[in-house]
């Protein structure tokens, strides 16, 4: 099978992520790419831990002062159905429909940039409403870290699919494409299960005190 | 052919099963979606209700998350799909070297 053969829904491969040596390599280093990403979150997870409310004096905000529900909740729920429209994405993808893969890649784009708008919007109010900022404390230091680093990789996600979308949007689907398709997916679903230790670890945790 | 389709040498046949087959998947990952809703929204409750104490909380909270991440990377990730071995090795070698820097930092931290 030739990457940029033609095909049709009938010859389409089952497995087109796989189909050929090129994918299952992409296949296969993607997932090793994410099991040094799975390191590195938990290093700065631990080191969050270790630092968190740790504060130079006691006019710091802790935790259990600056995280509210709403807003880590709001953030979850966009993150969370991101996940499911790349999953309805891929499904297209292996029914061989471009343009409704497309479509779906797009919703995901669009919940993605608004939950970074959403996280920009909460770094602001910090800094503004408590003084919590990267150089306030250790604690400080620690939260914008590990969220920030999740941001940045929403942020690097969203420019990964809208690539990938925009220079594949004459081309259709082809065994050339789909692999790099459903690898991107796999990054966005990545960064949703480090969302989900995020929400539990430092929002919820952090209310619970 | 070096094609991976389960192939019956009738096309129309395979598509018909394919087609059975997503089908099926989406099913799956829609109740997955259902439940990761749901557990996010108890974990949000556990944690907005004053009374439950932190004791009860946090271990209850993180279980619910580790249980919404399986649903994710088993059934949106598809590692309950056959080939995923080489990935479950990589991926749970990522998660014991976190684990343990996890603990060290928590516990050097105790006294």
């Amino acid at each position: 099978m030739q990457a940029e053969e033609k095909f049709t829904y009938e010859t389409w491969p089952a497995e087109p992520e796989k189909a050929t040596l090129e994918a299952k390599n992409k296949f296969l280093g993607f997932w090793f790419f994410l099991g040094g990403e799975t390191v590195l979150f938990a290093t700065l997870f631990a080191t969050y831990l270790a630092l968190k409310d740790k504060v130079p004096s006691a006019d710091h905000a802790l935790a259990k002062d600056i995280f509210e529900i709403p807003l880590a909740f709001a953030a979850t729920m966009l993150l969370l159905t991101s996940s499911l429209t790349s999953v309805y994405a891929m499904y297209h993808m292996k029914n061989f429909n471009f343009k409704k893969m497309q479509l779906w890649l797009g919703l995901t784009v669009a919940l993605g940039a608004a939950f970074l708008v959403l996280e920009i919007y909460e770094f602001y109010h910090y800094v503004h409403a408590f003084g919590h900022t990267f150089t306030s404390s250790a604690f400080g230091s620690a939260f914008y870290t590990l969220v920030g680093f999740h941001g940045g990789h929403v942020a690097f996600g969203l420019a990964w699919i809208i690539t990938l979308m925009v220079r594949n949007s004459k081309r259709g689907l082809n065994l050339y494409n789909a692999p790099k398709f459903y690898v991107a997916s796999l990054y966005w679903h990545f960064i949703d299960v480090v969302w989900v230790f995020i929400f539990t670890v430092v929002y919820l945790m952090g209310m619970v005190g | 052919m070096a094609n991976q389709q389960p192939s019956s040498g009738n096309p129309r046949v395979d598509v018909a099963y394919r087609r059975k087959k997503s089908a099926e998947e989406m099913r799956y990952q829609i109740v997955s979606f259902t439940l990761m809703i749901f557990l996010t929204i108890v974990a949000f409750v556990a944690v907005g209700y004053e009374g439950f104490s932190g004791w009860f909380t946090v271990p209850f909270i993180l279980l619910l998350a580790v249980v919404q991440v399986i649903f994710q990377l088993y059934y949106f990730m598809h590692m309950s799909h056959k080939g995923h071995e080489a990935p479950a090795l990589f991926l749970y070698s990522g998660v014991v070297v976190g684990a343990v820097t996890i603990l060290a930092f928590t516990t050097i931290i105790w006294w």
